[in-house]
């Protein structure tokens, strides 16, 4: 599914990532840790192509493509989703309109035709209706006015309308309460095949709890210093990231 | 922003900007009182109607062109331009309508035949200076609707066209005023009887075609008490390096509990990348309340036009009268737009509400200028303002004249203002998405102007999203 090889990349001139590699299989689900700055979300950035992040070394490959040499939205035709961790808003624009054009957009791309607008609204129907969003979505703005809760719903809503390869979950549990969190992690649960992968970006144990990754890594200071099971995740919550500082 | 971009922009320009080869009558170019005996009697216009333009244009020579617009406006020779072109004269025998000049207008995909035409809409078709053909007028007529070009309802209407011309817009209002009552070509004319709620939309297409000439088209529509109809209008010009002139007049007066609503999709040709070329677009549209409980909306998309100087305003003379702005003005490249309105609250218990959303990107400069008043009479006036603006770029320029009169002490104005850019976090969020930056640019500029938008009718709304985001291209890299 996912090559990364040592991987470095800088925002204004600092550098962020410091030579990663990392293999995701299909139907892997893969946690990423690590305390604050160590580079996570610039992963994130990097995969799907955020024009803020320079990479200056390494190679990414998706299934078999080079991921670095293609745009943002031909990365997301290929199948990589990103879940952000602060959703952005887009007044004006419906949901509809928004996914219509997402969803038809990645269609044309391999060649298929758009969806009527029964079929569409079917879809995003039975897309809500698994993260328990209301009728209301369809007209409401994106993001506009969400709750936070409602947001990194709506993100899971976004990936369950349009099926990625990879999904991306950048620290989506972060501000949900108890309820919203099982509801995220029933969608991304439900959504997962034998060839879909997930890498999960997250603080706290409970989320992996429910999604029960096979694969741990921690990241620190641009690197992975450390990959294993859910070992790891809980060592963390019990410990914190003192053992790893110490370690490098 | 990529060269890819820049190429798509450059080669998919303007849709509009082809020429028609048919036999156009063009008057020489210059303006003295003997070119505007000459357009008169060309028109077989009645005396009074002479006079009127006689004392336009001994007026409009006394006078100098308004310079309070925040407008870059080339000084116009006036000398150097023809008055009046008419493609008409020398159609086939036995035709209605030259074969040539019915294919402009289905390449602009307003079918002239009535069989094809749009469901529900009567179209005036203007080219130059003259009006082609009025579709529907017998359907309207059955229920005493006058739908006809400007020219006709002089012949036929006489009194009607006396009784209402320059009333609301009188020839000393303003240079350009002056100047289009000393000259004015054609236009349509509108007269809605005492409580018929006109059937169809009704619009008008204004197309310049010839060269070296100005279009100075002249509307007239009046509402008799209890009537109601909703005008449309739109035009294009072809592209030509050389600037084209347009001063327009549209008066409006709306009788007792009658209502008006006049959208506009503006789409003359705005210049090339480099600011060559375009259409100045200098009007002076405005409706007069008359009647109480009378309703007025005024809806503009401008998305076309180098310059366009452009208030359409509302004079609430009536008792409780209701008047609307919304406006939407794109600006892209060289492109400059100084438009707003004017309300002007004289009757009691009276209600505006502007909603003004502008759109700047390239070197464009794109303005609001807005009057709100209120006369001492207009006891529990009410306005309430809304003038957004959105950057798309660095290079561009919005600005906002708001000036509020108040001689009322009821009276309750409200003005809210809001200047935005398009996010850089905006358009990523989009592109994970798989929506690529232009698409994404012409959706956020739609959701943008959606309120304004939402109240153009049905087709308009689907042609002017399409166009906000086809002006756009190239716009944010």
């Amino acid at each position: 599914m996912l090559e990364i090889k040592n991987l470095h990349a800088s925002v204004d001139g600092k550098e962020i990532l410091r030579g990663i590699d990392l293999r995701i299989g299909d139907g892997e689900m893969h946690a990423l840790m690590g305390p604050n700055g160590s580079g996570k979300s610039t992963l994130s950035a990097v995969l799907t192509g955020n024009p803020m992040y320079e990479v200056t070394e390494g190679s990414i490959t998706f299934n078999g493509k080079d991921l670095l040499s293609m745009k943002p939205e031909d990365r997301a035709h290929e199948g990589l989703f990103l879940s952000f961790q602060y959703p952005v808003e887009i007044p004006g624009v419906s949901m509809t309109n928004f996914m219509r054009a997402a969803l038809n957009g990645k269609r044309r791309y391999h060649g298929e035709k758009d969806l009527t607008a029964a079929e569409f609204i079917r879809l995003m129907k039975e897309k809500r209706t698994l993260l328990q969003l209301d009728n209301k979505l369809a007209n409401r703005s994106v993001n506009e006015g969400f709750s936070g809760g409602e947001k990194k719903r709506n993100e899971i809503f976004q990936m369950a309308m349009l099926e990625p390869k990879l999904s991306i979950l950048d620290e989506t549990d972060s501000g949900l309460d108890v309820d919203a969190m099982k509801i995220v992690a029933d969608g991304v649960n439900s959504l997962k095949r034998a060839d879909t992968s997930c890498i999960i970006i997250t603080h706290y144990q409970r989320l992996l709890e429910y999604l029960q990754p096979e694969i741990v890594h921690i990241l620190y200071k641009g690197r992975i210093v450390c990959t294993g099971g859910m070992e790891l995740s809980r060592r963390i919550e019990a410990e914190g990231f003192d053992w790893v500082r110490n370690a490098d | 922003m990529s060269n890819e971009l820049i190429r798509q922009t450059v080669e998919k320009q303007y849709e509009y900007g082809f020429t028609t080869d048919v036999h156009t009558d063009i008057i020489g170019k210059g303006l003295n009182e003997d070119v505007v005996r000459l357009i008169s009697q060309k028109k077989g216009e009645p005396e009074w109607l002479l006079d009127f333009r006689l004392k336009a244009f001994r007026h409009w020579l006394t006078m100098t062109p308004p310079t309070w617009g925040h407008l870059k406006l080339p000084e116009i020779n006036y000398q150097d331009i023809s008055y009046y072109a008419d493609p008409t004269v020398k159609k086939p025998q036995r035709t209605e309508l030259d074969p040539e000049v019915e294919k402009t207008f289905e390449k602009l995909g307003i079918p002239l035949e009535e069989r094809l035409a749009l469901g529900g809409v009567a179209v005036d078709a203007i080219m130059d200076s003259v009006s082609v053909k009025t579709t529907f007028k017998e359907k309207l007529q059955e229920k005493g609707i006058l739908f006809c070009s400007f020219g006709e309802a002089v012949k036929d209407h006489p009194d009607l066209v006396r009784e209402y011309l320059g009333t609301v817009v009188p020839y000393k209002d303003n240079f350009y005023a002056a100047l289009n009552s000393a000259v004015f070509s054609d236009g349509s004319f509108v007269y809605i009887p005492k409580g018929v709620r006109c059937p169809m939309e009704l619009s008008s297409y204004f197309r310049i075609n010839a060269r070296n000439i100005g279009q100075f088209e002249r509307t007239l529509i009046i509402a008799d008490d209890d009537s109601y109809v909703s005008y449309l209008e739109g035009c294009t010009a072809p592209m030509r390096d050389e600037n084209q002139l347009h001063a327009a007049i549209v008066e409006i007066i709306v009788k007792e509990n009658a209502e008006v609503k006049y959208s506009t999709v503006q789409n003359w040709y705005p210049g090339d990348a480099e600011g060559r070329g375009g259409v100045f677009n200098l009007v002076t549209k405005r409706g007069d309340l008359r009647g109480n409980g009378s309703r007025l909306s005024w809806t503009q998309v401008e998305t076309g036009s180098a310059i366009t100087w452009k208030y359409p305003s509302c004079v609430l003379r009536g008792d409780n009268s209701v008047a609307e702005f919304y406006s939407v003005a794109l600006t892209n490249n060289y492109q400059q737009a100084d438009t707003g309105t004017k309300m002007i609250h004289i009757g009691r218990n009276t209600r505006s509400t502007i909603i003004s959303k502008g759109i700047s990107a390239g070197y464009s400069q794109n303005s609001y200028r807005g009057l709100v008043r209120a006369t001492a009479s207009a006891d529990g006036a009410r306005n309430y303002s809304s003038c957004d603006s959105l950057l798309l770029g660095s290079n561009c320029g919005a600005h906002t004249f708001p000036s509020i009169d108040v001689k009322n002490p009821t009276a309750v104005f409200e003005h809210e203002a809001t200047t935005s850019k398009i996010s850089e976090e905006q358009l990523f969020y989009c592109n994970q998405r798989g929506i690529p930056t232009e698409q994404a640019v012409g959706l956020i500029v739609n959701g943008y102007a959606k309120d304004v938008l939402n109240k153009l009718p049905m087709e308009f709304a689907v042609e002017a999203q399409k166009l906000l985001s086809v002006s756009l291209e190239g716009a944010v890299g």
